[in-house]
């Protein structure tokens, strides 16, 4: 099977044993370039660690994941996750370092010109909201959490890498910061054309932001749908998701 | 007496740094070895612990008749004073590397990062505080310690202490015991201050 140009990641069979608990089950998916996929679940479901397998935080028990056309396992991991961005609900921003120092820090592993990096790091600062002349300097204690999500989105997106994996971004923030969030990160996917993975619970984020919503349910996928397709709620799960927000199925 | 007080003073500083030196040589990579060797973390902290609870004069006792490690002289005492500084330097330094945000080695690992970049950019330099501070538990336990060691003829202050007590000197027990308090709170107070010092974040 060759697959298109555009596509990004592919998901073959996978399934995922930890201990002896079966966590996923024979997922089958593919992520193309400017697409933006919802892995939308309740907490236990294995969306994360369907994500994780993809950078190899975790090891898939069978299947295979092609990214940009060559299977996760051949690649140097190291190499590989420089080439995708990672965002998480924590930011897991590095508390000794400066907000510079941890927007750039992939492309430091890459061994860039420290102008370079310099150049490319005020570029992405600016992208996020945060102005590089105000923000470069502080440490991640001096920043609120929406403030250190931005950063966080700044330093996975630092090497220009064709995939983000985003794990929950935005969980941990307050409503209002959150949709700022949001907005921010559809504004941005527009002029770049990257594919995403995008981990969530909440199916109003899911709506908003997914190119194709997958739902998982206990390790299986349950449905893949665009979410307008997503509003017919045609299985149990997603009529049981649409229900726990205002409006419910009906919409 | 002043001359005198001035050599074993410097004899009490030699033992002290050279045990501490040796520890910490032996501690710090132990304990970046046992952070990634979860199985043997138990067995050696274990031991570090009970050579801990030894009495450190029985312990020097131990050591006497022991060939090549054993034997009178400073050798055997700085042995003893260094097992001595092992447990808090080891401690520390797991307690500094593992107690490193989860979120934080995560997104190291994610961002592609190797196991040394990941030591020595992140896990090191968020463990130096905790590091730090073993040294100094370290160090001034072991200024303490280092008094017995004149027991087996490794000099020291320890010397005006046993003479005094054998000869019922109050004032020559003080004389080997207000300089060993006075340095152990010099050291204490000036590894305070590095410790406060290297933290920028």
């Amino acid at each position: 099977m060759n697959p298109d140009a555009s596509t990004v990641l592919q998901i073959r069979s996978l399934s995922c044993r930890i201990g002896d608990r079966w966590i996923l089950n024979n997922i089958n998916l593919t992520v193309g370039a400017g697409e933006t996929v919802v892995l939308l679940g309740r907490s236990g479901c294995g969306k994360t660690t369907l994500l994780k397998c993809v950078n190899r935080l975790i090891e898939p028990t069978e299947g295979e994941i092609l990214f940009q056309g060559r299977a996760t396992v051949e690649w140097d991991p190291f190499r590989m996750r420089r080439s995708i961005g990672y965002v998480i609900q924590d930011s897991g921003l590095f508390p000794h370092w400066t907000v510079a120092a941890n927007a750039g820090l992939v492309p430091k592993l890459e061994n860039w010109e420290p102008h370079a990096i310099e150049k490319r790091v005020n570029l992405l600062l600016e992208a996020v909201g945060l102005p590089p002349a105000e923000f470069a300097n502080r440490y991640p204690r001096e920043l609120s959490g929406g403030q250190k999500q931005r950063v966080g989105i700044a330093r996975a997106l630092a090497a220009d890498p064709p995939l983000l994996l985003m794990d929950e971004p935005f969980a941990a923030l307050d409503p209002i910061t959150r949709f700022e969030l949001q907005k921010q990160f559809q504004a941005m996917r527009a002029t770049m054309q990257k594919a995403a993975l995008f981990v969530t619970h909440d199916v109003r984020e899911a709506l908003m932001l997914a190119t194709r919503i997958v739902l998982l349910k206990d390790g299986a996928i349950d449905l893949i749908a665009t979410p307008i397709n997503f509003l017919a709620g045609v299985t149990d799960e997603a009529r049981a998701f649409l229900a726990s927000i205002e409006g419910g199925g009906g919409s | 007496m002043i001359s005198q007080l001035v050599s074993l003073t410097l004899e009490h500083l030699e033992l002290v740094l050279v045990a501490i030196g040796v520890a910490a040589a032996l501690a710090i990579p132990g304990a970046i070895l046992l952070t990634r060797r979860a199985g043997m973390r138990r067995g050696l902290l274990s031991f570090a612990n009970i050579v801990q609870t030894v009495p450190s004069l029985a312990l020097f006792g131990f050591l006497l008749p022991i060939p090549f490690i054993g034997g009178i002289g400073k050798h055997t005492a700085i042995i003893a004073l260094c097992l001595y500084a092992l447990l808090p330097i080891l401690r520390n330094t797991l307690v500094g590397i593992l107690g490193v945000d989860a979120a934080v080695r995560e997104s190291a690992v994610a961002m592609g990062m190797t196991p040394n970049q990941i030591l020595r950019q992140v896990e090191l330099p968020l463990a130096v505080p905790s590091i730090l501070a073993g040294l100094r538990i370290a160090t001034v336990t072991t200024i303490g310690t280092a008094t017995i060691a004149a027991a087996i003829g490794a000099g020291g202050l320890g010397v005006f202490i046993f003479e005094g007590i054998a000869s019922v000197n109050s004032g020559m027990i003080l004389a080997g015991a207000i300089p060993a308090a006075v340095m152990a709170v010099l050291a204490d107070e000036g590894l305070e201050w590095i410790e406060k010092r290297w933290s920028p974040f």
